[in-house]
């Protein structure tokens, strides 16, 4: 009975996302302008916080129980949810961290209130479904809908084309990626069918024991799946796309769940990628390289949510490559430690956003002043990403990289170049936003450049902020080694890799050191790195320009193949009408002329007839009337007449006798 | 019973062409008919037992033409109850749709009753005449309705549509004649020549075979057998449109599975590869033209051509017999099937959507709308559930039938997996079209576009909520359709 509570901590969220989607289509077919009254707004939101917190609550009973639910889908295949080790440290996670982006947001009164909230439900959902799926059919599920609800929250604000087109970049991009999943898929009931039954069900747990080649088949395509929604190279930029949605969006999105799906599933099939070599070997250097290339991007930012963007992605590297070399531990230590430091930062810069108008690192100096208790907290958090000791990522980016540098010694140096990056990148920020007056102006320039700012942060947000601080600490506990061995044991990683004080002491050494330095000047950008190396005009450039033109292509083609087959009926009908043509003037022509040459030669005959005919006849009756009279001239009476005659005829037939007798 | 549910709604038809009912009353009784077959369909599926291999259910047969082999007869197994189910559903919908027509009622009304009860006899008709028949005469009840209550330029296309499709069903009638002079003793007999198949008899070859895929082909349609759907779609009615995709089509997938496959095993699996590749080819081509449209109608007209593409590739994959794919493709063949029901439900639930454009702007040119998500918010909702669905979103009956096709076909060939594109195609170019229509700035025929009334939304609606339970709990459904994906591959042998 235990699966109740699996199919309740996907099924409550996801039930009342949908009916708050129904409510929001209701009220604006009701005509209602989008801020309706405040009673049924404060309904709404009173609906989403006890949902979200009711989804906390299950997702730790569901970590403490370990429940596991299962049922036939499609044949061969079954839908599975359970939770083991690795989903029990993640569930609560990403649950509790919904719970206080939704705090945020709803402190920030996004409108209209049902349709963001909904969807944010449904999101959270499938998300909960993708960390508990144990088969493909129901991984594919909370994975692809999360895509979708990602595309209706990034263009939640739907009369701006722009962020529309961000949230198709965002789906499609991905779904590019998940691709990889139905061809692992594939792979599954074929290597099951070889094996000689088909008892692998396309569980997640069997693909390991899939035989060659149908294993590297599917580590293939769980790498390009897990690599998309994580926002490795080359799919990065549609992390940078996404930045467009609303803060909490992005807070959400971008820190414990859609970005962090794709560590997940790498970290879940770690075991397909230990079994095929090459795919281990790949993912970590795609983490490593991403790692890197995406700190440079996130060095050359100037915009502070596009910093963000591009350090999540850069953080995401670290988790690929833990995944990579087989350090599921280390991976989901840096995966946790990153959501609650990102959720933070994320929400701040939207606060800062509300109330000042704008996100350019520039227009926001001195901001972390205005604000303290929210400058502190983002400071806090900008220090953990920078992974200066003691605080959590420098702790758990250790572990993944002495891991790495048991694996090789290049993929250390890579990671190493990465931490750097990081600390730098986390200066760039803290430099922007303390580096300004003391006291806010009245208007300072840059301000309301993206939206008309209110110059109010809600206090409300901050104990919400304040808890995710909390748990950016979290991992600092890891240094207890009790601690970091008990997590071990939950996610079932034996025999991690314990970074030695050595490696720490660089590491730590490094990161401060850099963070010095770029506190104090900020290097200029590296060409290319403010655009994300282009990777997005790459894409159009080799994928969906091409495919355009294909398609104007196929177009054309099928114009012209419907015009041909309206020609070749045309033809027809033209034949047709040539037959007929033909038809009158020959084959008519010829029966009339026929008939024609029949009446002549009918009236010929008659003619003939009357003429020539006729007269014959009447020649011959005269004739035959004639002979008549003749025959009867030598019907006299008299005998002697008689008897000469018979004589003559005698002496005739004697003579014929005796002439013809041989 | 069978018999009844297929020649009920002609009775209705005859009641409105002879009965002369005022439009309210022809609308009601046109309702009450279809509501009716429903119903007593549910009931002929509550009672519905897999029947053994080969085996029919609720079949019923008389002598018709006992010197040339033909009988009338009619039954159901897994392939034809999933097709009854969605036709009746799609015939009430279109009726509950049509509560607001008002162009000669009675007349439209009779002669989708009419449609309905050719669409019904030929899902179950297990006589190759029988099925030849249902398959002409729901040719010519299209026409009608294309000609009679389309618009633009209906009467060209109406042409078009019955002119090729019925040359189609010309090569399908040669090639049953073959299928008849190859069987000994002579007959049409769906069953019987079944049998006769799986005796070891050559019932036809590849000409035979070419004969009736043309047929087929012509009527399903793929590529480059399509041109003809495009127009009729566009000039066709909604729920012309709706039963044209939702139904119509499925006859020439339907034939695939129901003749081709079991009475042809041989020159099946010496034609599969062919038949998969023309599959593929309908796959991206249809998404690829799709793509490029600017009418909506008629890029959901091309995404059928794609998404009946999946079904092809299904087949043509289930015929490449080798020892251990014989489970992967079964899974192809239930998701073949799944397919024709979920498509009917998406595709007929889009066509019905789509058919509000033209009743509110008079166009369905995608650029004439936008931001209507602002004066229409509950046909934006409805869409876009629409859209997702029809891109394959799971949770949704889309899902559930091209995951199988693709795990199915990809396990017998690698080269399925380049249809993965199609799904990837359907998807930029539903959420494309969605922006274009109810996102941005308003367009010049957004001012005073009116939501769905209560019969759009009623007849839709439900469509797209079957396909949502179809996506989440697809069990009942594949359980029907499994024991008789499992005769066709033991069919195809191997």
């Amino acid at each position: 009975m235990s699966g109740a509570w699996l199919l309740a901590l996907v099924g409550v969220p996801a039930l009342v996302g949908t009916v708050l989607l129904g409510l929001a289509v209701r009220r604006a077919s009701a005509g209602a302008t989008p801020d309706v009254g405040a009673r049924a707004r404060g309904r709404v939101t009173a609906a989403v916080l006890t949902t979200a917190a009711l989804t906390v609550l299950l997702a730790v009973v569901a970590a403490v129980v370990r429940p596991e639910v299962a049922w036939s889908f499609v044949p061969g295949g079954g839908f599975g949810l359970g939770v083991d080790g690795l989903s029990a440290l993640l569930l609560p996670a990403v649950a509790g961290v919904a719970l206080l982006v939704l705090v945020v947001a709803v402190a920030e009164r996004i409108r209209p209130a049902a349709r963001f909230h909904g969807l944010i439900l449904l999101f959270v959902a499938a998300v909960l479904l993708t960390l508990t799926a144990t088969t493909l059919p129901a991984l594919l599920l909370g994975w692809e809908v999360m895509g979708a609800a990602s595309w209706a929250l990034i263009g939640f604000h739907w009369r701006d084309q722009a962020r529309t087109s961000a949230g198709v970049t965002a789906f499609l991009t991905t779904r590019s990626a998940d691709l990889g999943l139905y061809v692992a898929a594939g792979a599954a009931a074929a290597g099951a069918a070889t094996d000689g039954g088909a008892g692998a069900g396309l569980s997640l747990a069997a693909l390991p024991a899939l035989p060659s080649p149908w294993r590297d088949v599917a580590a293939a395509g769980l790498v390009v799946a897990a690599l998309g929604k994580a926002a490795q190279l080359p799919f990065s930029f549609w992390l940078s796309r996404a930045m467009l949605g609303p803060s909490p969006v992005s807070a959400l999105l971008h820190s414990a769940t859609m970005v962090a799906m794709g560590g997940y599933l790498l970290l879940r099939t770690e075991p397909v990628l230990a079994a095929t070599p090459w795919a281990a070997t790949l993912t970590a250097w795609v983490g490593a390289l991403t790692a890197v290339a995406l700190g440079v991007v996130a060095m050359a930012q100037r915009d502070l949510k596009q910093l963000l963007a591009a350090s999540t992605a850069a953080q995401l590297g670290f988790v690929v490559l833990a995944a990579g070399v087989g350090d599921v531990a280390g991976g989901s230590e840096h995966l946790v430690g990153h959501a609650a430091t990102k959720a933070l930062l994320f929400l701040v810069a939207g606060l800062w956003l509300t109330a000042l108008g704008t996100k350019r690192l520039d227009a926001l100096a001195g901001v972390a002043r205005w604000w303290r208790p929210v400058g502190a907290l983002f400071t806090l958090a900008a220090l953990t990403l920078a992974g200066l000791p003691p605080l959590g990522l420098w702790v758990t980016k250790d572990h993944v990289l002495a891991a790495a540098a048991e694996h090789s010694g290049w993929l250390y140096a890579a990671g190493l170049v990465a931490a750097v990056l990081s600390a730098g990148y986390a200066a760039v920020a803290v430099r922007a936003v303390w580096g300004g007056p003391t006291d806010r102006p009245k208007h300072g320039a840059g301000w309301d450049t993206e939206e008309r700012g209110t110059r109010h942060v809600p206090a409300r947000a901050v104990p919400a902020l304040a808890a995710l601080g909390v748990g950016a600490l979290l991992p600092v506990t890891l240094l207890v080694p009790r601690v970091a061995h008990a997590l071990e044991r939950l996610v079932g990683a034996s025999g991690s890799s314990i970074p030695g004080a050595a490696e720490m002491a660089v590491s730590a050494g490094l990161a401060l050191v850099a963070f010095g330095l770029v506190l104090r000047r900020v290097p200029p950008p590296v060409l290319g790195a403010a655009r994300w190396w282009s990777l997005e005009a790459a894409a159009h450039a080799t994928v969906v320009r091409p495919v355009a033109a294909l398609a104007r292509l196929a177009d054309r083609f099928d114009r012209r193949l419907d015009a041909t087959v309206i020609a070749t009926a045309r033809a027809t009908r033209a034949v047709a009408a040539a037959a007929g043509r033909f038809d009158v003037s020959v084959f008519d022509a010829a029966v009339v002329a026929t008939a024609r040459a029949t009446g002549a030669g009918a009236a010929a005959t008659g003619r003939f007839d009357l003429s020539a005919f006729d007269a014959a006849v009447r020649r011959l009756a005269r004739s035959v009337g004639s002979a008549g009279r003749a025959v009867l001239r030598p019907q006299t009476g008299q005998v002697h007449q008689y008897l000469g005659a018979a004589a003559t005829l005698l002496a005739a037939g004697a003579v014929l006798l005796a002439v013809v007798r041989p | 019973m069978l018999s009844t549910i297929i020649f009920l709604p002609l009775v209705g038809a005859a009641v409105l062409v002879f009965g002369r009912p005022a439009p309210r009353a022809a609308r009601a009784l046109w309702l009450a008919t279809t509501v009716v077959d429903l119903v007593l369909l549910l009931v002929l599926t509550a009672g519905y037992r897999t029947p053994g291999p080969g085996g029919l259910a609720f079949a019923e047969r008389t002598a018709w033409i006992p010197s040339a082999g033909v009988s009338y007869h009619v039954g159901v197994d897994g392939l034809s109850l999933p097709m009854l189910l969605v036709t009746d559903v799609l015939f009430v919908a279109c009726a509950v749709w049509a509560l607001r027509e008002s162009d000669r009622v009675p007349r439209l009304g009779a002669l989708f009753l009419a449609l309905q009860t050719t669409c019904l006899g030929l899902f179950s008709a297990q006589d190759l005449i029988l099925f030849f028949l249902f398959f002409d005469l729901s040719i010519v009840a299209m026409y009608a309705v294309i000609a009679g209550w389309g618009h633009a330029d209906h009467r060209r296309s109406a042409l078009q549509f019955f002119l090729y499709t019925f040359l189609g069903s010309l090569a399908l009638l040669v090639g049953f004649i073959g299928l008849y002079l190859g069987a000994d003793p002579h007959t049409f007999d769906i069953p019987a020549l079944v049998a006769q198949a799986q005796g070891g008899a050559t019932l036809g070859g590849g000409l035979v075979l070419g004969a009736i895929l043309l047929g087929l082909a012509i009527k399903t349609p793929v590529v480059p057998f399509h041109t003809w759907l495009p127009p009729a779609h566009t000039d066709a009615p909604a729920i012309g449109s709706a039963i044209l995709a939702g139904v119509l089509l499925k006859m020439g997938t339907y034939g695939f599975l129901r003749v081709a496959m079991p009475l042809l095993p041989d020159a099946w699996r010496s034609w599969a590869w062919a038949i998969l590749v023309v599959g593929l080819v309908s796959v991206l081509y249809g998404a690829l033209v799709a793509l490029a449209q600017t009418n909506l109608k008629r890029m959901i007209a091309y995404t059928s051509v794609n998404h009946l593409g999946y079904v092809v590739l299904a087949v043509g994959a289930a015929g490449l017999v080798a020892p251990d794919t014989a489970a992967a493709r079964q899974i192809a063949i239930t998701g073949a099937v799944t397919q024709m029901v979920s498509h009917g439900l998406i595709t007929g639930a889009l066509f019905l959507l789509a058919g509000t454009l033209y009743d509110r702007a008079g166009t369905y040119e995608m650029d004439r709308f936008g931001g209507l998500a602002r004066t229409a918010p509950r046909y934006t909702a409805l869409f876009a559930v629409g859209a997702l669905a029809s891109l394959g979103l799971p949770g949704l009956s889309g899902f559930v039938a091209e995951f199988q096709i693709f795990t199915g076909s990809i396990a017998a060939t690698w080269v399925a997996a380049l249809a993965l594109a199609g799904i990837l195609l359907t998807a930029a170019l539903f959420l494309s079209a969605f922006h274009r229509m109810f996102t941005g700035r308003d367009g010049p025929d957004t001012r005073g576009f009116a939501d769905l009334t209560g019969p759009e939304l009623a007849a839709a609606g439900p469509l797209l909520v079957l396909s949502l339970a179809l996506g989440l709990v697809p069990g009942p459904l594949l359980g029907v359709i499994r024991p008789f994906a499992e005769s066709v591959i033991t069919a195809l042998g191997g």
